[in-house]
């Protein structure tokens, strides 16, 4: 089904009668503009000049109102309303305020109008916006591959919004602004039919010209369109390729590539200001060739008297509001063809060869009895877009809830195999059918509930661990939200009427069922039952130990931390280790922990307590002055600089040992050279405040058991520890929110769960300390049972933007993960543990076949000697089927499987 | 014990004795000084060596792994560097390390020591001049066996 060509058709398919109610509106003004029109010649006639008053003292009647036809009907006026009867003066102010109100009727009709179309063109724009993104989710997977993501999502985010803005005027404004010229162009013919025909002239002058110079804008604004979704595609090039470009130093050719293209853009883009410009040139020069002549030739008709002044007036103020509208409707003009040019490109983008049937996707679908029976593929061929063949006429015959492994070198159609099996592909002939349903019938509700695919390259949605494993079971909205939470019925009437589905984001739609679980209370029991298969637990118990909790919500989980943090310190006292982790002790200074940590004693939740910024923070300068610190930081300041000086002085600018052990940046180290040299020759006293300030800010990141300059002492500990009370009485004084202060039976929030456990630093320069902490704190953590609420934790950590804060072992599994937690029928695995090393791969295998005992599994699998765990082996080479059996019968007749394995 | 004693110890190491104290005072800055408790094991024999010791404070126990167990063949006190073989080329551990008693070491990894090397020229002569010594001496040691042999 493809969309409507022409944007206003389509605008007037989906908005008829809310644009039909603004033309309603649009007339409805039209007479009351008329008569702000012609008020400014009664002004001056009757109100200035006194035209009809016959002398002082007359008066006339103002607002007296016939019936309108009622001479016609009834063979004479009808009265219906005398009118008062005003004097010269009152006459004149009863016009001028007629003429304000009616300013202010025209100015509320506007306002309504203009925010009825403003709706009105959103409401569009969101429904085509919906419309083409649902086409995405609707493009099979060979037409997905073939476009580019960063044009895509200019289209749809660029490219039509200016559609927005003319949808609402698509139909109004024309008729509006049609409207208002003709009136006024009316009006001027009544007041002068020879000036009306000179305005008239010259407005159709303007209409058969303007058009003709604008064609070549049209043209160009297409390539203008084109050519920056191509920038903006090469842009999306240069961030997923930037591996290859920095690998063959291609950076300079990308260089000149942007060049040529913005050079282009550039030319398209002057071209089309310098013809812009010269038809709104001509546009103002032929709308005031027509007041010249009104000037001109009306100013001859009032002298001989053929026209009177206040017509003339009228004419003129009259021929002021004729230019506006048509200069819009000229306007408007352009906009129509610029975004009918837009929409065309737009949706020709979106129309592929063929589309998933969306009742194929529709939320109603049942997925039905699960998948059981034969597995039968008869004669199954697929083709490329160049028909070349990937898979040869591919025959067998298996049981679905065998655990198959299909081998072969790459190119030899496991791949498309695999996504066949799927669903995902549809065979260019043949069939495959489960349990008697050809899998490319079935519906996404089947193939995507009842099948788990996981391919190579599984990606990984932006967000928490735990919604990667979950993603898999979101198939449609399975509790509904709270009203407090869900979308309100108002938002959602409103998104039906832009076309867009009644599905909430807000509910549940987590299918616990389909995971063997009863919801959300037991649900985490099947993740870590998940990940313990894909061997993952480890990997999350780890992140879990780096995240933080907040413990408001998690009451229970602080205080068994809390309890943790005692018992570490307990048992590493039984096993002699109590030394490797320094505590925090509010009245000792911690000489494994920083300057400027021992100074907050706590952790910062405010950006301007990090440990870079509070040499300029203005609070911990005061408390340095008042701890008559000051002096001494600068001091402790010359000291590293000179060390720095001394040992870095010789290492090149960009040397790695700057970034790993330098206090001071090689930028910087000319700077601090300086200044070291002065001191040397004219003593610190002779440093300007500048240098004071760098220098001062050296010993913050100081760690005397780290870097043993020897710089803090006992007394200098006492003097921190004395100014560490100072801040943070001042802190609690001024900005309490300001840091999180290390407190010995408080959970504290800012800081992660393995620093709330050990509450202190790992001590410098310990053998094996971290072996030997990391193993004392799962001691720990089982005692108290809790590991698994670390691990819980864990579930929370963000795997960034494509899973790129997990490594490439971790997504493969996590991937596996969540093709297992929905329990297919058939679960079937294209490669996707290839990173892992040759024994991982074994024991991922082991486990997840031990696990899936009686269900369905097919594998393609990189190394073939890893099939002799599965119960059949199809062998492919060169898109055919080329042997099959078990790993036995190939093991003794099968000369490609054979092969194969030698190969390895 | 401040950053400059223990640039004092290292220049008391001969490979490290002719090097500019600057550079020496960059080694160490770099590197780890890891204490040991009595009996923790340095390295074991047969491990890849990624690092050399020098004693900081302490004393440490060489020993070779036998069939009745380990057998100590040697004691190395203050100012004695363990190791080095190790961050010159690529061969397993020909002994196993222990401390003998609370153990101060600084850990000069391999490749801070390579780094350096490539950085400053000038020290990778210094290394060359005492290994050659070092050749010197075992040639002659054999020469004399041989002719006592």
């Amino acid at each position: 089904m493809g969309m409507e060509p022409n944007i206003f058709k389509y605008v007037w398919h989906h908005s008829r009668p809310e644009q039909l109610f603004i033309l309603l509106l649009v007339i409805v003004s039209l007479p009351f503009y008329y008569f702000s029109l012609n008020l400014p010649k009664q002004i001056v006639n009757q109100g200035i000049q006194g035209q009809g008053f016959d002398g002082p003292g007359a008066t006339q009647p103002f607002f007296r109102l016939h019936m309108p036809f009622g001479e016609s009907l009834f063979g004479e006026p009808v009265l219906l309303f005398d009118g008062l009867s005003l004097a010269q003066a009152d006459m004149l102010t009863a016009l001028s305020l007629v003429f304000l109100s009616l300013v202010i009727v025209n100015g509320l009709f506007k306002f309504v109008i203009n925010t009825r179309k403003g709706r009105l063109g959103e409401r569009l724009l969101r429904r085509l916006r919906y419309e083409l993104s649902d086409r995405i989710l609707r493009f099979p997977l060979p037409q997905i591959r073939r476009v580019k993501p960063s044009e895509m999502a200019t289209m749809i985010k660029d490219e039509v919004e200016p559609l927005g803005g003319f949808i609402g005027d698509a139909f109004a404004t024309p008729i509006f602004l049609g409207g208002q010229a003709l009136t006024a162009l009316a009006f001027i013919m009544v007041q002068s039919i020879w000036l009306g025909l000179v305005a008239a002239a010259v407005v159709l002058f303007q209409a058969f010209l303007i058009p003709r110079l604008r064609r070549r804008i049209l043209v160009l604004g297409r390539e203008r369109q084109l050519t920056a979704r191509m920038l903006a595609g090469r842009i999306g090039e240069l961030i997923d390729g930037a591996v290859e470009i920095h690998a063959n130093d291609t950076t300079n050719y990308e260089r000149a590539d942007l060049t040529a293209r913005l050079g282009r853009i550039f030319k398209i883009r002057y071209e089309i200001y310098q013809r812009k410009f010269f038809v709104k040139f001509l546009n103002n020069l032929l709308a005031q060739i027509t007041p010249f002549m009104f000037y001109l030739g009306g100013g001859l008709l009032a002298i001989t008297g053929h026209l009177d002044i206040g017509a003339l007036v009228a004419v003129i103020a009259a021929y002021k509001d004729l230019p506006a509208p048509i200069k819009e409707l000229i306007n408007w003009d352009q906009q129509r063809l610029d975004v009918q040019i837009k929409y065309e490109q737009v949706i020709e983008q979106f129309q592929p060869p063929a589309l998933i049937d969306p009742q194929r996707q529709a939320v109603e679908n049942d997925p039905g009895a699960p998948l059981e029976g034969p597995l039968v593929a008869s004669a199954l061929s697929l083709l490329d877009e160049n028909d070349i063949p990937l898979l040869r006429s591919v025959s067998f015959t298996a049981e679905s809830t065998q655990h198959i492994a299909v081998v072969g070198q790459s190119g030899s159609g496991m791949e498309q195999l695999s996504l066949l099996l799927a669903g995902l592909l549809e065979p260019s002939s043949g069939s495959l059918r489960i349990g008697g349903h050809d899998v490319d019938a079935l519906p996404a509700a089947v193939t995507g509930r009842r099948i788990s695919y996981v391919g190579q390259n599984a990606y990984h949605f932006t967000g928490s661990l735990r919604n990667n494993l979950l993603y898999g079971l979101k198939h449609r909205p399975v509790i509904s939200a709270d009203p407090e939470h869900s979308t309100s019925a108002f938002d959602k009437a409103e998104s039906r009427r832009s076309g867009n589905p009644d599905l909430d984001i807000h509910d549940d739609w987590i299918d616990y069922h389909a995971a063997g679980a009863e919801g959300e209370a037991d649900i985490t029991e099947r993740m870590l039952d998940v990940l313990s298969t894909v061997d993952l637990v480890d990997d999350a118990y780890r992140f879990g130990l780096t995240g933080t909790i907040d413990p408001v919500s998690k009451p229970d989980v602080a205080d068994g931390i809390l309890m943790a943090r005692a018992a570490i310190i307990e048992r590493l006292a039984t096993s002699g280790n109590e030394d490797l982790v320094i505590r925090f002790e509010a009245d000792a200074y911690n000489f494994n922990a920083s300057v400027a940590e021992n100074l907050l004693f706590g952790t910062p939740r405010r950006h301007d307590f990090v440990s870079e910024e509070l040499a300029s923070n203005e609070t911990v300068r005061v408390i340095l002055r008042e701890a008559g610190l000051t002096d001494n930081f600068v001091t402790m300041g010359v000291t590293i600089a000179k060390t720095m000086v001394e040992i870095f002085a010789d290492l090149p600018p960009g040397h790695p040992f700057f970034e790993q052990f330098s206090f001071i940046s090689d930028d910087d180290l000319p700077e601090f050279r300086t200044i070291v040299t002065r001191v040397d020759n004219l003593g610190v006293e002779a440093l300007d405040k500048a240098a004071r300030q760098l220098l001062l800010g050296l010993p913050f990141k100081y760690v005397e058991a780290r870097h043993r300059l020897g710089l803090v002492d006992e007394s200098m500990a006492e003097r921190l520890i004395d100014a560490r009370r100072r801040l943070a009485e001042r802190l609690e004084r001024d900005c309490p929110d300001a840091v999180e202060f290390y407190r010995a039976d408080a959970y504290n929030a800012a800081a992660s769960l393995q620093d709330n456990i050990l509450f202190g630093r790992l001590a410098y320069g310990q053998a094996q300390a971290e072996e030997t902490i990391g193993r004392t704190l799962l001691e720990v953590l089982d005692d108290l049972g809790l590991r698994k609420t670390v691990i819980e934790v864990g579930l929370d950590y963000n795997v960034g933007i494509g899973g790129g804060r997990l490594s490439a072992g971790q997504r493969q599994k996590l991937a596996i993960g969540r093709a297992l937690l929905k329990n297919p029928d058939l679960l079937i695995v294209n490669e996707a543990a290839s990173v892992l090393d040759r024994s991982s791969q074994v024991r991922l295998i082991e486990s997840i076949l031990e696990r899936r005992k009686g269900r369905g599994v097919i594998w393609t699998l990189q190394r073939p000697e890893l099939a002799s765990r599965f119960e059949m082996i199809l062998v492919m080479g060169n898109g055919r089927l080329v042997e099959q059996g078990s790993y036995q019968d190939l093991q003794e007749k099968g000369t490609t499987f054979k092969t194969l394995v030698a190969a390895e | 014990m401040s950053i400059d004693q223990e640039v004092e110890i290292l220049r008391r190491i001969p490979i490290f004795s002719e090097i500019d104290p600057a550079k020496l005072k960059l080694m160490a800055f770099a590197s780890e000084r890891l204490t040991f408790k009595p009996g923790q094991r340095l390295f074991n024999q047969g491990e890849m060596g990624d690092a050399a010791y020098i004693v900081l404070d302490g004393k440490a126990d060489i020993l070779v792994e036998g069939d009745d167990g380990p057998l100590r063949v040697a004691q190395l006190a203050e100012n004695e560097i363990i190791g080095e073989i190790a961050i010159l080329c690529d061969i397993p551990r020909t002994a196993s390390v222990e401390a003998a008693s609370q153990l101060t070491t600084l850990k000069i990894t391999k490749d801070l020591f390579f780094r350096m090397i490539m950085d400053f020229p000038e020290m990778g002569v210094e290394v060359m001049r005492v290994l050659a010594h070092r050749l010197e001496q075992t040639t002659t040691q054999l020469r004399v066996a041989r002719a006592a042999g």
